[in-house]
């Protein structure tokens, strides 16, 4: 039963993203110009606003009850660390020079052309790789 | 900031977008007790740490599956990358890289974390966005 809704929730993550213009790459850099070149493109900040409404609710559901196909809640992770901020500002100057970050690339992944592919590639390949530069510095 | 570009149709478009998104990230959560975060799905299954991995696939088939659909069944394509081959698999390096580092993208990060209220995620968000606009504004 969890794949089905896995594979539901796949689906209609990746119909928003299509909808919402976050496979736009234009509109995402347009999103990010905010210190310009040129002037801003404020809409993809509705995307995140009407994808948080929704959660909020969810989350507040949490205390009160288990979810249904499984035991617990997500763990919570917290305090701010090195990594944490390293990783996204990797993640932040990626996500500026195409106008990609993980979901709408694999949405995209079959009819976005060959660049889209190269792209995911890539991402793949720097996921695969961390844990081993991680190896390489501990050892 | 050389003014704001308003297009309300598109407006309307990232709205009913963005609720699809967080009724799909409520859904894995309400249902399956998980964090609906693309990066962290797809990098638990490709660097083989994560669990569920029938569940992990099941997501990803209907992720990368749908928008083709859509796309085949209204022609519409809007991805249109300008970014050279060096810097377009410099970015995906640095994608896949800093999301796993950093635990966390504009999904997990953005939207769960966020709305769970989480002072991690948001100082996440703050940051990922600050460097993608400092670099859409250094190298555009």
């Amino acid at each position: 039963m969890r794949p089905l809704v896995a594979a539901a929730a796949g689906a209609l993550f990746g119909g928003g993203l299509l909808v919402s213009g976050m496979t736009d790459t234009a509109r995402v850099r347009g999103f990010l110009a905010l210190l310009g070149p040129g002037p801003w493109d404020p809409t993809l900040a509705f995307v995140m606003g009407g994808a948080i409404l929704p959660m909020l609710f969810a989350w507040r559901v949490t205390p009160r009850r288990a979810p249904v196909l499984a035991q617990s809640w997500p763990e919570r992770v917290t305090g701010l660390d090195g990594p944490l901020i390293a990783g996204s500002v990797l993640f932040g100057i990626g996500w500026g020079l195409v106008g990609l970050c993980p979901g709408p690339a694999l949405a995209s992944l079959l009819w976005g052309g060959p660049k889209v592919a190269g792209f995911a590639a890539a991402m793949v390949l720097g996921m695969v790789a961390l844990p081993r530069l991680r190896a390489l510095r501990a050892a | 900031m050389e003014g704001i570009i308003w297009d309300l149709p598109a407006v309307v478009r990232a709205l009913v977008g963005g609720l699809m998104i967080g009724g799909a990230a409520a859904l894995m959560l309400l249902v399956n007790g998980r964090v609906m975060g693309a990066s962290g799905i797809l990098g638990g299954l490709v660097d083989g740490t994560g669990d569920a991995r029938t569940e992990r696939l099941a997501f990803l088939a209907g992720l990368i599956g749908v928008p083709l659909l859509i796309v085949l069944a209204t022609g519409d394509r809007p991805t249109n990358i300008v970014a050279g081959w060096p810097t377009l698999l410099i970015a995906g390096l640095l994608v896949g890289i800093g999301t796993r580092l950093g635990a966390g993208c504009t999904s997990g990060h953005g939207v769960c974390g966020i709305s769970r209220l989480s002072p991690r995620s948001l100082a996440a968000t703050v940051t990922f966005i600050a460097a993608g606009v400092l670099t859409v504004r250094v190298f555009a």
